[in-house]
C-alpha cells in the first residue's frame, strides 16, 4: 500500500493502524505528534485509525529552535 | 530608600497565569552540539526554553528530538511557529505543538519577508485571534510598532514580543524609544525577542523596563556559548535591577561629584 509520510512516498503493510505504523517505523507514540490527512490524531486514538492507500501522514516532534 | 537586597527582590515574570523567576528566556537552536546546548541553558538560568516543530527524521528519529537531551520536567517548553509564512501554517504548527502535550503556550511567528524575517503583522493578528479563541496562550513575535502591539493585546495575546533587531542579526536594541512606548502602553508582559548580540545589549534592553528578553543566536553562536549564557544571565539581572533602581537623570553639563566647598586658598 502506498502512502506519503513526511512528504516521502512509502510502501507500508496494508490495513495497519497509525499506532502499528509508528511501531513499524520504530517511533515512540509518546514522542511524536501525528497528522493524518491534515487532521491531528490524538495519541489515544492512534490505534483506532486505519491507514488507507494514498493517505498523507505527517509525523512531527520538537527540535532546537529560537 | 531600599537596600540593595530589597531592590533585588523582584516580582516573578507572570505570563498567561504562569510565574517564572527568570526573566531570560532562551532558544535551543543552532548550538554546535547538544551537550553544549544543555550546559548553556543551565548556565543561563532560564526556565522557559523555545523549541520548533519539525518533521521526524525517519532514519534517525531519537537523536534529532531536542527532548532526548533536555528534560521537559526541568524546563517550560515554549513551542514556536518559526518558518511559517501564513496564518494558516502558523495555526497548523501551533495545534501540532499543543498536541505534544506539554502546555497550551505558543510563541507565534508569522514571517512576512525572507531576507529580514520581519513579521507579517496582518497574518500575525489573524492567527493570534484564532489561537486565542482555541484556548492558546499566545506570545506574539512582532516588530516594534506600538499599534500592532496594541492590536495583539486586544486580540487576547498573553504577551507581546517586539524585536530588538532582526532575528539572528546580533545588532542589539535599535529602537529603545519604541520598546519603551510599547511597554508603557501595554498591560500584558512585553518580552523583547530577537536581535540581541552580546551581554550589553541584554542589559540595555532590560533597562528599558520590559518584562523579559528572549534570545537564541547570541548564546548559541558565541565562541563559548556556556560562558555567554552566564554573561546573559548576569546582564539580564543587571539591566532589570538598574531599571528597578531608577537611573539618574541625563544632563548635558558636568556636575562635580566632590564638594565645591572646602577647597584650599
Amino acid at each position: 500500500m502506498d502512502v506519503v509520510i513526511n512528504g516521502e512516498p512509502k510502501q507500508i503493510t496494508a490495513g495497519v493502524t497509525l499506532l502499528e505504523l509508528l511501531s513499524e517505523l520504530e517511533l515512540d507514540p509518546r514522542a511524536v505528534v501525528v497528522e493524518h490527512n491534515r487532521k491531528i490524531v490524538r495519541r489515544i486514538g492512534l490505534g483506532e485509525v486505519t491507514v488507507q492507500d494514498g493517505d498523507a501522514i505527517e509525523l512531527v516532534h520538537f527540535v532546537g529552535g529560537g | 530608600m531600599t537596600t540593595a537586597i530589597e531592590t533585588l527582590r523582584d516580582e516573578p515574570l507572570t505570563i498567561g497565569g504562569r510565574a517564572f523567576q527568570s526573566r531570560l528566556l532562551v532558544g535551543t537552536g543552532k548550538y554546535p552540539d547538544m551537550e553544549t546546548m544543555v550546559r548553556a541553558i543551565e548556565a543561563s538560568g532560564a526556565e522557559v526554553v523555545t523549541v520548533a516543530v519539525r518533521r521526524v527524521n525517519l532514519d534517525r528519529s531519537k537523536e534529532s528530538s531536542v527532548l532526548h537531551f533536555l528534560d521537559p520536567k526541568s524546563f517550560f517548553l515554549l513551542a514556536n511557529t518559526a518558518g511559517c509564512y501564513t496564518a494558516e501554517d502558523a495555526i497548523r504548527y501551533a495545534r501540532l505543538a499543543r498536541e505534544a502535550g506539554f502546555n497550551d503556550f505558543v510563541k507565534l511567528e508569522v514571517i512576512g519577508d525572507e531576507e529580514t524575517l520581519l513579521p507579517d503583522v496582518a497574518g500575525l493578528l489573524e492567527a493570534a485571534k484564532v489561537l486565542v479563541k482555541e484556548g492558546f496562550k499566545v506570545l506574539a513575535y512582532t516588530n516594534e510598532d506600538l499599534v500592532t502591539a496594541l492590536r495583539l493585546e486586544d486580540a487576547g495575546c498573553a504577551a507581546v514580543m517586539p524585536l530588538a533587531s532582526p532575528i539572528g542579526s546580533g545588532l542589539g536594541l535599535l529602537n529603545p524609544l519604541s520598546i519603551r512606548t510599547i511597554k508603557r502602553r501595554l498591560h500584558v508582559p512585553v518580552i523583547v525577542d530577537a536581535g540581541v548580540g552580546t551581554a550589553s545589549d541584554a542589559c540595555v534592553t532590560m533597562e528599558q523596563g520590559v518584562d523579559g528578553i528572549l534570545m537564541n543566536t547570541a548564546i548559541a553562536a558565541a565562541q563559548d556559548p556556556v560562558a555567554m549564557a552566564h554573561a546573559m544571565r548576569l546582564a539580564t539581572n543587571a539591566g532589570r535591577t538598574a531599571y528597578l533602581a531608577g537611573r539618574m537623570p541625563r544632563r548635558e553639563i558636568a556636575v562635580p561629584s566632590s564638594p565645591a566647598k572646602g577647597m584650599l586658598d
